[in-house]
């Protein structure tokens, strides 16, 4: 027999027998799915969080804050300097008006369902070129609201998180009474954790004037970010960051997607290393358990190597098995699950999905079938090191 | 304990296997420390709220400023004692990326509401003395390397100052310490009164108010007090204790932590599940030598509690040690920096109960079947 034969057959020989092993072997399975369950499980927030931040973000939009500001909140922007923004090069102009919303973001009080607590949900009043500036936007039911009135248009994921936000309702901010007379949805974005509402009536609720917080613009194309900002650096009456709206969206998610990181991996790591202990356990007790068979093996003729490869190959089925389950549960019972978060970075809720992709379940099957030739490999090495003769007359 | 040696050495019968199996619990125990310092941080905002504080911010948003002519109207509601009040500043220190919490307060109103911010009474002084000066917490001092006397620019993202920029020069005057040890001392105190004449801006706004009151049982009916007094006004009120107010702040984060929490307990289960049953193991394959022991003259119970000493024992070698680990990175080392990240007393207990609990599991189905063997089934099934 050549060596690939000897390695194919001594292999079937092994994982024909693992069913007489079982109770080991669920040791390793067992060690090795919780190792990437929780991988995926934990990682899928991170992810969930930062495709829900990076779609709302478009290539040809720009955001456009007050220099230094870290976040629409903090930003202030002027209305003539909105004037100068949109007469500037690079806008692109929809029937000769250029595409521009001045914005304002400012965050209300609604209680979460699922908790009763009151949230920090984000309230953007928006002028009528919001709507064309976002592509993906659509209403799905009701209206838009009327300007000048106090009426509310709510993002579905906000609808679903946040009480008392169905079309019809009216919800208190204050003094006043607002009446929710629309939902929108914008393909699964942060957008759709906010309420909106024309910028002049939340202007006269938030005693802000005639200020604005963000300007959003649509550009002819990209590229002509550059242009837009070296002509806006060039004039004296205007001190702004322009930054491309994914770039801004995903330095929003930055913080908190570090933190669900910094927390995820070394989380694994450490578990690994757990998983690796159980899978040395199991091969150990699997090769001491077949030691007269092995001894037997080499006897007729098998080489050692035949024999170590086998050993590492069944330690890898076992954890890819164990991978495979611990990866499918965290799809089964993770993926698309819905829950928000305050976003320290807007001092905001996001709505997001937990997103259990084929991206992490590939990344934590290399750690299963890493833990596995781990786990394999040194009980393996003692496997063909120990003399024939004396494992031969064990027990 | 005349059997130790009897179970030390049936405990290296297979050294590799006992070895694996502590550090997997050794594993495991980590872990739980881990997770009990993450949910300290969840919960510790709340369990070191004062009772007898109150804090009051506006009703449609926390980010709206109330006027400070309701200082002195709050203040004059019986069975408030005092009244401080404080202004999120929003800054960084030389890089975005350092960021900590800025709050500007009047320095005598809130040292005396917040007791438990312990400073050297020369440098209150100090600070209370010297308008553009400010007081920081030992963690940042540490952070940063700053000591007294420096001066530090602080880059405020919502403040423009008079002269229009964002940049606000501080000296600091004084260091404060939190008298507990799980407090967050990642803040740093600005003079109010230099602050709101220095920004461009929102001049006499107080962003929200802390309200000492004489005895923690009024506290719903004086917080009702409040708001009712402003019910009518322009900034309508919502106040609440402050225990209420971190944990809704904190539930804002909400499912996050729970998840995280929910996750790793599975884990740490699922872990020692998977130490028990190799320990269960273990002593099933030796059961021929138990019958020997029962040969010799062990009684039932003697052979019991050998085969439990057994594995409360490697629980207690790993699980023991895990705890050690967490307790040094958490606590004296302070690996990760979270504020309130921090192990307790009483976590440190649940782990050692859980050890126990543990070791007890894992040994008792062995130990009660190698109890009630007879010895001549066992010994034919070697």
């Amino acid at each position: 027999m050549s060596g690939i034969q000897q390695i194919i057959a001594v292999t079937l020989l092994n994982l024909r027998s693992i069913p007489q092993r079982l109770g080991a072997s669920l040791v390793a399975i067992v060690g090795v799915a919780a190792v990437v369950g929780v991988f995926a499980g934990v990682l899928s927030m991170s992810s969930g969080f930062q495709k829900t931040m990076l779609a709302a973000g478009a290539a040809d939009t720009v955001v456009i804050l007050r220099a230094g500001a870290t976040g629409e909140l903090a930003s202030a922007v002027s209305n003539e300097q909105i004037q100068i923004i949109s007469t500037s090069p690079g806008v692109r102009k929809r029937d000769g008006v250029s595409e521009v919303s001045g914005e304002l973001y400012v965050v209300v009080d609604v209680a979460k369902k699922s908790t009763d607590e009151s949230a920090n949900v984000p309230l953007r009043g928006v002028q009528s070129g919001a709507f064309g500036i976002r592509a993906n936007m659509s209403i799905i039911e009701g209206r838009r609201f009327d300007e000048g009135k106090n009426e509310l248009l709510v993002g579905r994921s906000a609808q679903r998180q946040f009480k008392g936000l169905e079309v019809g309702n009216t919800i208190p901010f204050g003094p006043t009474e607002w009446s929710i007379v629309g939902v929108f949805e914008d393909d699964g974005s942060a957008s759709e954790s906010e309420l909106w509402a024309d910028v002049r009536v939340v202007q006269a609720t938030y005693r802000r004037g005639n200020s604005y917080q963000v300007v959003r613009a649509k550009l002819e194309s990209p590229e002509s970010i550059d242009r837009l900002t070296a002509a806006l650096e060039d004039d004296p009456r205007i001190d702004v960051d322009v930054i491309n709206e994914r770039d801004f969206y995903s330095q929003q998610s930055e913080a908190m997607t570090n933190i669900i990181n910094y927390v995820g991996y070394p989380l694994t790591i450490l578990m690994s290393i757990g998983a690796i202990f159980g899978a040395l356990n199991t091969m150990y007790s699997s090769i001491s358990a077949r030691g007269k068979e092995i001894a037997t093996l080499r006897t007729i003729g098998f080489r050692p190597l035949s024999i170590l490869v086998s050993v590492v190959i069944e330690s890898g089925v076992l954890a890819l098995i164990g991978g495979l389950v611990g990866g499918g549960l965290a799809w089964l019972f993770l993926n698309g699950f819905t829950v928000s978060t305050l976003n320290a970075a807007s001092f905001s809720q996001v709505v997001f999905d937990f997103a259990v992709s084929g991206e992490l379940i590939m990344q934590g099957l290399w750690a299963a079938v890493l833990i596995g030739l781990v786990g394999g490999l040194f009980p393996a090495i003692r496997a063909v090191r120990i003399p024939v003769s004396t494992a031969l007359r064990e027990l | 304990m005349k059997y130790f040696y009897l179970v030390w050495k049936s405990l290296w019968r297979k050294k590799i296997r006992t070895i694996l199996t502590m550090l997997s619990v050794f594993i495991a125990f980590l872990l739980f420390g881990l997770l009990s310092g993450l949910n300290q941080v969840f919960a510790g905002a709340t369990d070191l709220a004062n009772a007898q504080r109150l804090i009051t911010l506006d009703k449609i948003s926390i980010i709206n400023a109330l006027p400070s002519a309701y200082l002195p109207r709050i203040e004059a509601i019986t069975g408030v004692r005092r009244v401080a009040h404080a202004d999120w500043f929003g800054g960084y220190y030389q890089d975005p990326r350092n960021q900590f919490a800025q709050f500007a307060v009047d320095p005598e109103r809130y040292l005396d509401l917040y007791p438990e911010l312990q400073i050297a009474a020369e440098q209150r002084q100090a600070w209370a003395d010297k308008r553009d000066s400010v007081i920081v917490g030992r963690d940042l001092v540490e952070a940063y390397g700053w000591s007294i006397g420096d001066r530090i620019p602080m880059y405020s993202s919502i403040w423009t100052n008079k002269s229009g920029g964002q940049v606000w020069d501080f000296e600091i005057a004084g260091i404060f310490e939190n008298d507990d040890p799980r407090g967050n001392t990642q803040l740093m105190l600005i003079q109010y009164d230099y602050f709101d004449e220095g920004r461009a801006f929102g001049q006499g706004g107080m962003g929200w108010f802390i309200i000492g009151i004489d005895s923690a049982g009024n506290a719903a009916e004086i917080a009702n007090a409040v708001d009712t007094q402003f019910a009518n006004s322009p900034n309508q009120t919502k106040t609440s204790t402050e225990a209420a107010f971190a944990e809704s702040f904190i539930g804002q984060y909400g499912d996050i932590g729970l998840i995280i929490s929910l996750i790793l307990t599975a884990v740490f289960f699922t872990i020692l599940l998977v130490s028990g049953n190799t320990m269960a193991q273990s002593v099933r394959e030796r059961i021929p030598e138990l019958a020997v022991l029962k040969t010799l003259g062990f009684e039932d119970k003697g052979v019991l509690g050998i085969v439990l000493a057994e594995s409360v024992f490697v629980m207690l070698i790993g699980g023991g040690l895990g705890l050690g680990v967490a307790w040094l990175i958490v606590n004296v080392v302070g690996a990760i920096p979270l504020p309130g990240f921090y192990l307790d007393g009483s976590a440190l207990a649940l782990g050692g109960l859980y050890i126990l609990v543990a070791g007890l599991l894992a040994g008792i189905f062995p130990a009660v079947k190698a109890m009630r063997l007879t010895i001549i089934d066992a010994l034919s099934r070697g």
